[in-house]
């Protein structure tokens, strides 16, 4: 189990400002979180919200303001870089220009006084992790993205970190470069055992790749959790938002019981709704239902919300249906495509009906 | 239908020829941009360098000038060597090749000096933000708003026995009697430090400006200190700062001629002050043509000497 791991990276009450006085930019406030042994952890949040800076203090490129971070139970939050056992993945890649692929991946080695043969031998081994062997003499500038990134793993990875920082390394990739290089980076970690941070703003990329992850916005973490958790028990509204699609509904809670509530809609629908861990929000109140939680109905029914279909958006694997609700409100359901057309035409008035324990009470 | 399909699509295949014309002709046009350039730099540089070396071939003439088409090497001779004047023995001269001497010694360490000043200076500008560079810059750059002569005599102010330093130091007691600084080689030294330093900063900066400092981040997280940063990452990414630099500080001190002149009087010559002579007072143009010549060629071979250099070195790193 997951829980039974001891933790790698422990930040406690990280607080970052930049600039002095009331011009001070308060980049992460009060942040603490915990990384686990072999961890494939990742920060999620859009940009701004303090995620590359918490990294960049894990790599000590900052110092914090206030605030420890341990690496295995011992503060290096005042460290210099060159004296923390942990190696940064660049989102520019940061190649030495003028060294060659194999001197690259050499650098960290060399300045940590390794033997000569030692070094050659971890040098070929990192390559043929990356699978860059045969590319080992070309200059920086006579590769391409894909394998600049490569490279830049390969150089971070040589010096056998405990901890490999990743910021935002697939960013410059293109779509179909991008998932490659998530198996392999998945694979990598795996392979190697090492602890990975890794940075992104892009959700898809955090779900798939994740063992657990963070959410942040504006200097604070919001929720941590595995995917799974994250996705379908999201604990506010900005994490329902920005992780996959959403719908929100405005309701009151009616009755509460164990893990789960009586949410009365403001469209006339009663539901049973999951509450979130912790808090239990009285009266007014948000629900949250997944795209994929909803079907869609032929109307009659009176246990769904009614409404019009609007729009039908074919997207190869799924369907999704745009249903303007009678609150005036859009409700997106999404369908996985079997065969035929959908049953629905636009216009036609519609009833969906929401999966039971799919409906989420969320903080706002 | 067809007749008019072909001419279209001859049209069609004519199009990249006709591109590849219009931009052949407008290469031509951008080659008339440069020539009245060309023609001053012929007419004021390579031409009279050609006069230069077709005079360092004549016999001197009786009051300066020289003897038109009349063949003698005296000249060349004359530059490193003597003829006694009783007993026609031939000796190197020793008078030039000390002069020739001084003035190499005087430029090389003026450059490496120049440099070990410049490049912190260089860095700091760099690192600064944005905004205060361009002030930065603008103090490096402000003797450069005055004459070199009046810069030197302001240098000779300072230095001189009644000079600032001088009083400045007594007034402290450090010493009793004023320090001779003026009209030795120190005094040279000096002089062409303060004159050339904005030289090397410049071009320093240049490419400390364009250095991506996420290298320098990388190379801190590869575990390598503020020394190995400083000598695997940032000197071989600004080599070619130190190229330029060290070539525009090096030839303008090889032939430096205000500086040694003021600061280091008749006694240090410098190479300079020897062409001049020549042209002057000793009234031997073909000896000052010849020397000049042999200036050119020195830093020339010089300049060759320090690009490869460089070059290989910047091979062995990357």
């Amino acid at each position: 189990m997951a829980e039974d791991k001891s933790v790698a990276v422990e930040a406690r009450g990280i607080t970052k400002s930049f600039g002095q006085g009331v011009a001070a930019l308060r980049a992460l406030d009060n942040v603490s979180v915990l990384v686990r042994e072999n961890e494939f952890f990742t920060l999620l949040g859009p940009s701004g919200c303090g995620k590359t800076t918490l990294l960049r203090l894990i790599a000590g490129f900052e110092f914090p303001t206030y605030g420890a971070i341990l690496l295995h139970g011992q503060d290096i939050a005042r460290l210099p870089p060159f004296r923390r056992p942990v190696n940064t993945v660049f989102q520019s890649y940061a190649l030495f220009p003028h060294l060659t692929v194999a001197q690259n991946v050499a650098f960290g080695l060399q300045m940590l006084g390794r033997p000569r043969a030692e070094t050659a031998a971890r040098v070929t081994a990192m390559l043929r992790l990356v699978q860059m062997e045969t590319l080992a003499n070309r200059r920086t500038d006579q590769i391409s993205g894909g394998q600049a990134q490569r490279v830049a793993l390969a150089r971070a990875l040589a010096p056998a970190p405990k901890v490999l920082l990743l910021d935002e390394p697939l960013s410059a990739l293109d779509y179909k470069l991008r998932k490659e290089m998530q198996i392999e980076l998945k694979r990598m970690q795996n392979e190697t055992g090492v602890t990975f941070i890794f940075v992104t703003h892009d959700q898809e990329e955090a779900l798939t790749m994740s063992d657990r992850l963070a959410v942040m916005s504006a200097g604070r973490i919001l929720q941590v959790g595995t995917p799974r958790e994250i996705y379908e028990h999201p604990a506010d509204r900005f994490v329902a938002n920005f992780i996959g699609e959403t719908n929100f509904l405005q309701g009151e809670i009616q009755a509460s019981g164990e893990g789960s509530a009586e949410v009365r809609l403001d469209l006339g629908v009663t539901l049973k709704a999951t509450l979130p861990r912790g808090g239990l929000p009285r009266g007014r109140t948000t629900v949250v239902v997944r795209p994929e939680h909803a079907v869609l109905g032929p109307a009659g029914a009176d246990t769904g919300l009614s409404g019009i279909l609007e729009n039908i958006v074919y997207s190869g694997v799924d369907t999704q249906f745009h249903v303007r609700l009678a609150s005036g409100g859009l409700f997106l359901v999404r369908a996985q495509n079997s065969h035929g057309a959908p049953a629905q035409l636009p216009g036609e008035p519609v009833v969906v009906t929401i999966q039971d324990g799919a409906a989420q009470v969320v903080g706002d | 239908m067809e007749p008019s399909a072909i001419p279209a699509l001859e049209a069609a295949v004519d199009a990249p020829r006709v591109a590849e014309h219009a931009a052949r002709r407008d290469l031509t046009g951008r080659w008339l941009l440069s020539a009245p350039a060309m023609i001053i730099i012929f007419f004021a540089a390579i031409g009279p360098l050609f006069v230069m070396l077709a005079y360092s071939f004549m016999a001197k003439g009786d009051y300066g000038d020289v003897k038109l088409g009349e063949f003698s090497l005296d000249g060349w001779f004359s530059v490193f060597l003597q003829r006694d004047i009783f007993d026609d023995t031939v000796t190197l001269a020793d008078a030039h090749l000390s002069i020739f001497w001084r003035s190499l010694k005087l430029s090389l360490v003026t450059t490496l000096v120049t440099l070990i000043l410049g490049f912190p200076t260089a860095y700091f500008i760099a690192t600064r933000p944005l905004r205060s560079r361009d002030v930065w810059l603008f103090l490096i750059t402000i003797p450069f708003w005055t004459n070199l002569l009046i810069r030197t005599f302001a240098m000779q102010q300072v230095i001189r026995n009644e000079g600032i330093l001088n009083s400045l130091l007594i007034a402290t007691g450090i010493i009793d009697q004023p320090l001779q600084i003026m009209f030795t080689d120190t005094a040279i030294l000096l002089g062409m430090v303060y004159v050339y330093l904005p030289l090397m900063v410049l071009p320093l900066y240049a490419s400390m400006e364009k250095l991506d400092f996420r290298l320098v981040e990388a190379g801190y997280d590869l575990y390598a200190g503020r020394l190995g940063v400083l000598r695997r990452i940032i000197i071989p990414l600004v080599r070619p700062g130190i190229v330029a630099g060290s070539i525009l500080v090096f030839i303008p001190s090889l032939g430096a001629y205000v500086i040694p002149r003021v600061l280091g009087g008749g006694k240090t010559m410098m190479l300079g002050n020897l062409i001049e002579l020549q042209f002057g007072g000793g009234r031997n143009w073909p000896l000052g043509a010849a020397i000049s010549i042999t200036l050119m060629i020195l830093v020339m071979v010089a300049l060759l000497f320090y690009v490869r250099n460089a070059s290989r070195l910047g091979a062995q790193h990357g």
